[in-house]
């Protein structure tokens, strides 16, 4: 082990940027220690060196540290996390510290909270289906173990219930097997953070979860480290103590501002709005540690909340994210105001993983020809729905106005459900068929004819019955 | 670049690393800022040189000289890394191990076998690996096609190996080398064992090898370019049928995020026509690769019936590997596909994505404080965008027998928010010659592959008559697809118009174009990547169904015109059919024809029940 050096040559502070000189044996990524005047201490890392120059941010902020009286101790290391299995029911701080006022963690083992990429030959393809109970998600847009699928969320948008939905009935069927729950709040409210974990409480999750917490009047630089915390504490539990692992991360684009502010702060060239040009590569540090491994037994399965400014998905935040995680579910503003819960919007809605994990054997052969045509057939309707609205319901034909009734009843009835109602992938399926079944065979032209033949017949019957 | 100026480069390299063995360069660290570290006391070291960084031997590659000042970006993460390490010249450009055993191989950005990294390192990537290209161990079967005494010169085959059963790697003599062959002879070799000597007029020997090297940055020797004349052939309808690509030709996909550019990509990969497949995952998702990687041993080449991997060099670079590392895998790739092609191969490259290539890029440039054009990239962006199009083509190429060869590349774009106008994308433009723009919008439909027929292009549509034994049929086809593009525009311009005044307001007529551009949008240009049948369709199956398609359009106008609604027309049972055409198998095309019956019959009904 180095001897630890401590520094008292701090030169300048700006912003959440320290420099400090005369240093020898600084390595870059390292962390450091600031102990303040008063006797506190504060965490920093470093950023840059050049020669016997180091450029430090401090996660704290700089608020009354001062140039004279500080002394900075270089600890030679990366930032770590302390594992063992005791962190299952903790909650820490958005530097990796206990929050909840109980005893510190016996490290089993330290770990760099910026792990290593995995090795793409060494991953395994994820196609374990999860069900949510969630229609929009399970029949539409299917959650694989080992996906990262993002929730596009805009301010007043219903995402902490979809979450706590998600980390409340999230399953894979037949199956009972060691799972855990990682949450991180990045710059989120007291009460947002209290009612996931109120409601882990209730279902009595909380035994299986981990929660790193940064509230939204925590410093802002800590949320940099709070998701590779959370991730790294997720890496664990998957790939060291195989358990089927859901990582939260919310809220993404309180992340991004913070990197932002030491992008700015170091005075880089920005890229678009004023977010740093390397943006993407940082992204993909984080949403890439999800996956399945060759040979292990765990999985990471992500799901990063973001909220998009303005509703605006081209904003980089959510375009960025888009591109590298397995698609994403969009809350509709729309939806929400005709209180369609979730008002999760269809359309635009993806997931990249869907077609390895359903079918046959999986959840059921015509998930992905119903899927199809459900997308399809809705989407006219949308078209349909404009259509009227710009011209009126009278100027549309016969075909249309059947499109848009099937529209407004698949919003109602397939998207729309209680927080706590858990549907089961088959009676979602079944809903799909029942609502499509108000059109011919020869408008189906997604579905394979084998199919309709086998599924269709009983809902056709029950509706003549009902006639 | 001409071949004086290449032998120049390798004498030097070899003098280079003569005298590297007794006096090594080293440098020091002074600064490390993320990907970027600038080394002192590197006075001699050359632009483009690779360097081994730190006490934990990195890799990397000079990018800066200033005095004795090296910038370097270094191709793996440096948290750790601090001034005064050392850093060391090994005066060689960064290139890449050409020989048997690339096929079916599987890269990191610099040509490192991940199966290999896997199996020594673990799961996790760790760093200053040091691995070659190609398997030292492995003996290959040489048989030579030149005797003794043969005068050779670069470019030229001088013998065989059988990679696997269905490539065989031709062995070239290398740049910088002539003179005539001596003791050549057949035999089982690893790839750097002598297979034979070359004596040169002055004296010089060079031993040959099965394997060469070559600097990633320099476009491969060719004796000429060729103006490309052949398409592509995909099996994907709306790429075939309406914008081709041809064999050396080059395109670009642009599009959003979830408009599906991966898939587009990955069915390319699957069912191209061209001998060799590389296909470079730069800056994508782990997850994705891992996709192809577990797919393409499992497929079948439609053509031989053997694995897609036995004719696939894969190159992954995901999100997360190091972003200089990023910057290099498409040259890696792309000199990995110019070798196939120097032995007289058809080629296809994929890249995915391009803009994780660019943005490297700026992230480099920005590291090194250089000065910014649009969005912060590089003002050199353009020129090397250019410039890596520009490596495809038709080629006659370097040395004997005389061959032609193609090297095609088709690039994905990812612009923010979709955004046509970013840099990336107005840059490839420039260059490419077929641009598939994928649309939003028609991914939200579920439309795909979510080709836009209104804003794509192709300058390659004149090739595409070439593609059938029988002219006339080939002739046909391009009737077939200016009629099907010319309903889909009026369907563009009725649609606006039923917006304006409601779809009672058409006649008869524009309400049959309307719903025969439905047709084509839905039964021909829609394709399902994932359907057995559906993922590649034959150009003869592609010719049948637009027929067929049109041969409706035809019977209802004539219906309409004896007095038929259209209302009746729409409700044929035979549309059904034409619908579902898309799932009939190659084998069974003729069944297609047999629809074109069965509309003339019903149409013949509903004309006669319209006079009755």
């Amino acid at each position: 082990m180095l001897s630890i050096k401590e520094y008292q040559t701090v030169a300048t502070i700006a912003g959440p940027l320290m420099l400090v000189e005369m240093v020898d044996e600084a390595k870059y990524g390292h962390i450091v220690d600031i102990e303040l005047g008063d006797g506190s201490i504060r965490h920093g890392q470093i950023l840059q060196v050049e020669k016997d120059k180091v450029l430090l941010q401090v996660f704290e902020g700089t608020r009354g540290i001062d140039v004279k009286r500080s002394t900075v101790r270089f600890l030679a290391k990366p930032l770590e996390l302390a594992v063992s299995p005791e962190i299952l029911g903790r909650v820490f701080t958005g530097l990796g510290e206990p929050k909840d006022g109980g005893p510190a963690i016996i490290p089993e083992k330290r770990l760099d909270i910026n792990s290593r990429p995995i090795n793409p030959y060494a991953r395994d393809y994820p196609n374990e289906f999860i069900q949510t109970g969630i229609s929009s998600i399970d029949g539409l847009n299917p959650l694989v173990r080992g996906q990262k699928l993002p929730i596009f969320s805009g301010a007043g948008l219903p995402h902490d219930q979809i979450t706590a939905q998600l980390a409340r009935q999230a399953t894979v069927l037949g199956k009972a097997e060691e799972f855990a729950v990682v949450f991180a709040a990045m710059g989120i409210t007291f009460e947002a953070a209290q009612f996931f974990i109120d409601d882990l409480h209730q279902t009595g999750a909380i035994e299986r979860a981990v929660m790193f917490v940064n509230l939204a009047n925590d410093p802002a630089i800590e949320r940099i480290a709070t998701p590779r915390f959370a991730l790294t504490a997720a890496e664990y539990l998957a790939f060291e103590l195989d358990m089927h692992v859901l990582v939260i991360l919310n809220d993404m684009t309180n992340y991004c501002e913070a990197l932002r502010e030491i992008s700015a702060a170091r005075k880089e060239v920005p890229g678009r709005r004023g977010y740093p040009g390397y943006l993407y590569t940082d992204l993909a540090t984080v949403y890439e540690r999800s996956g399945r491994i060759k040979g292990k037994k765990g999985s990471i399965t992500t799901v990063p909340v973001l909220t998009m400014p303005e509703d605006d998905k081209t904003h980089p935040v959510p375009d960025l994210t888009g591109y590298i995680t397995e698609g994403q579910i969009i809350l509709s503003r729309p939806l929400h105001r005709k209180a369609i819960s979730p008002p999760v919007d269809v359309l635009p809605s993806l997931s990249r993983l869907k077609d390895k994990g359903i079918g046959e054997g999986k959840t059921r052969e015509d998930h992905a020809d119903l899927y199809n045509q459900l997308y399809a057939a809705y989407a006219r309707g949308k078209e349909a729905q404009e259509l009227a609205t710009i011209m009126g319901e009278a100027a549309l034909s016969e075909e249309d106005k059947k499109y848009m009734t099937f529209a407004d009843k698949f919003e109602a009835e397939y998207v729309s459900q209680d927080y706590y109602e858990n549907r089961p992938v088959e009676a979602t399926l079944d809903l799909g068929w029942q609502l499509l079944s108000m059109f011919d065979n020869v408008e189906l032209k997604r579905i394979d004819i084998k199919l309709i033949e086998k599924y269709m017949p009983k809902f056709r019957k029950a509706n003549s019955e009902q006639d | 670049m001409d071949t004086t100026h290449v032998s120049v480069w390798r004498e030097e390299a070899h003098v280079r690393k003569v005298l590297a063995m007794d006096e090594t360069k080293t440098g020091r660290i002074v600064k490390v800022a993320g990907p970027v570290v600038v080394a002192e006391g590197m006075t001699g070291a050359r632009m483009y040189d690779v360097v081994r960084v730190g006490n934990l031997n990195l890799i990397g590659e000079i990018v800066e000289l200033r005095g004795d000042l090296a910038s370097i970006q270094v191709y793996e993460e440096t948290t750790g890394m601090g001034p005064g390490e050392p850093v060391t010249d090994t005066e060689a450009p960064l290139s890449v191990e050409l020989g048997p055993g690339l096929i079916e191989s599987i890269y990191d950005g610099i040509q490192r076998p991940l199966p290999l990294l896997a199996d020594t390192e673990g799961e996790f990537m760790s760093r200053g690996s040091v691995m070659p290209g190609l398997n030292r161990e492995k003996k290959w079967h040489f048989k030579p096609t030149i005797a003794d005494g043969t005068k050779v010169s670069h470019g030229d085959i001088i013998g065989e190996v059988q990679e696997n059963t269905q490539i065989v790697h031709k062995i070239m003599v290398p740049s910088g080398v002539s003179g005539n062959v001596q003791n050549i002879a057949e035999g089982d070799y690893t790839v750097d064992q002598t297979i034979a000597l070359c004596a040169a007029e002055d004296g010089t020997e060079s031993n040959l090898k099965l394997m060469q090297e070559w600097p990633v940055r320099n476009a491969r020797q060719i004796r000429s370019r060729l103006t490309p004349n052949r398409v592509l052939v995909t099996g994907q309808r709306v790429i075939d049928s309406f914008f081709p690509v041809t064999k050396g030709g080059t395109a670009c996909i642009p599009g959003p995020f979830g408009s599906g550019k991966t898939v587009v990509q990955h069915q390319l990969a699957k069912w191209v026509d061209a001998d060799i497949v590389v296909y470079v995952g730069c800056g994508e998702r782990g997850n994705e690769m891992t996709d192809v990687l577990m797919e393409f041993p499992k497929l079948k080449d439609p053509r031989s019936g053997e694995p897609l991997m036995k004719r696939s060099v894969l190159i992954a670079n995901t999100s997360n590997m190091p972003v200089a590392a990023r910057e290099a895998s498409v040259y890696t790739g792309i000199t990995i596909a110019e070798y196939f092609r120097d032995m007289g191969y058809i080629v296809a490259l994929m890249a995915d994505s391009t803009s994780r290539w660019a943005e490297a890029m700026r992230e480099i440039s920005t590291r090194l404080e250089e000065m910014p054009a649009e969005e912060g990239y590089p003002a050199y962006l353009a020129a090397r965008i250019a410039a890596f199009y520009e490596r495809a083509g038709r080629v006659q190429c370097a040395g004997n027998p005389e061959r032609e060869a193609a090297l095609s590349i088709i690039g994905a774009v990812s612009p923010p928010g979709g955004d046509l106008s970013d840099s990336v994308v107005q840059a490839t433009l420039h260059v490419v010659k077929v641009f598939w723009s994928l649309e939003g919008t028609l991914a939200y439909q579920r439309h795909f592959p979510a080709i836009s027929w209104l804003t794509s292009y192709s300058f390659y549509k004149d090739s595409l008559r070439d593609c059938f034994e029988d002219k006339d049929q080939g002739r046909e086809m391009e009737k077939l697809t200016v009629n099907a593009m010319g309903l889909l525009e009026q369907e563009a311009e009725l649609l606006e118009i039923v917006r304006l005044v409601g779809a009672e307001a058409l006649s008869p007529t524009d309400r049959l174009a309307l719903e025969t551009a439905r047709s084509i949008r839905e039964d021909f240009l829609h394709q399902n990547a994932f359907h057995e049948v559906d993922t590649h369709t034959s150009m003869a199956k592609q010719y049948e169904m637009l027929k067929t398609i049109l041969h409706f359009h035809k019977q209802a106008l004539s219906a309409i015109e004896a007095g038929v609604e259209t209302t009746e027309i729409f409700k044929l049972a035979v549309r059904e059919e034409i619908a579902r055409a898309k799932y009939i198998p190659q084998a069974d095309i003729t069944k297609i024809a047999k629809i074109r019956e069965t509309i003339e019959e019903q149409m013949k009904q509903l004309r006669t029940s319209a006079v009755a």
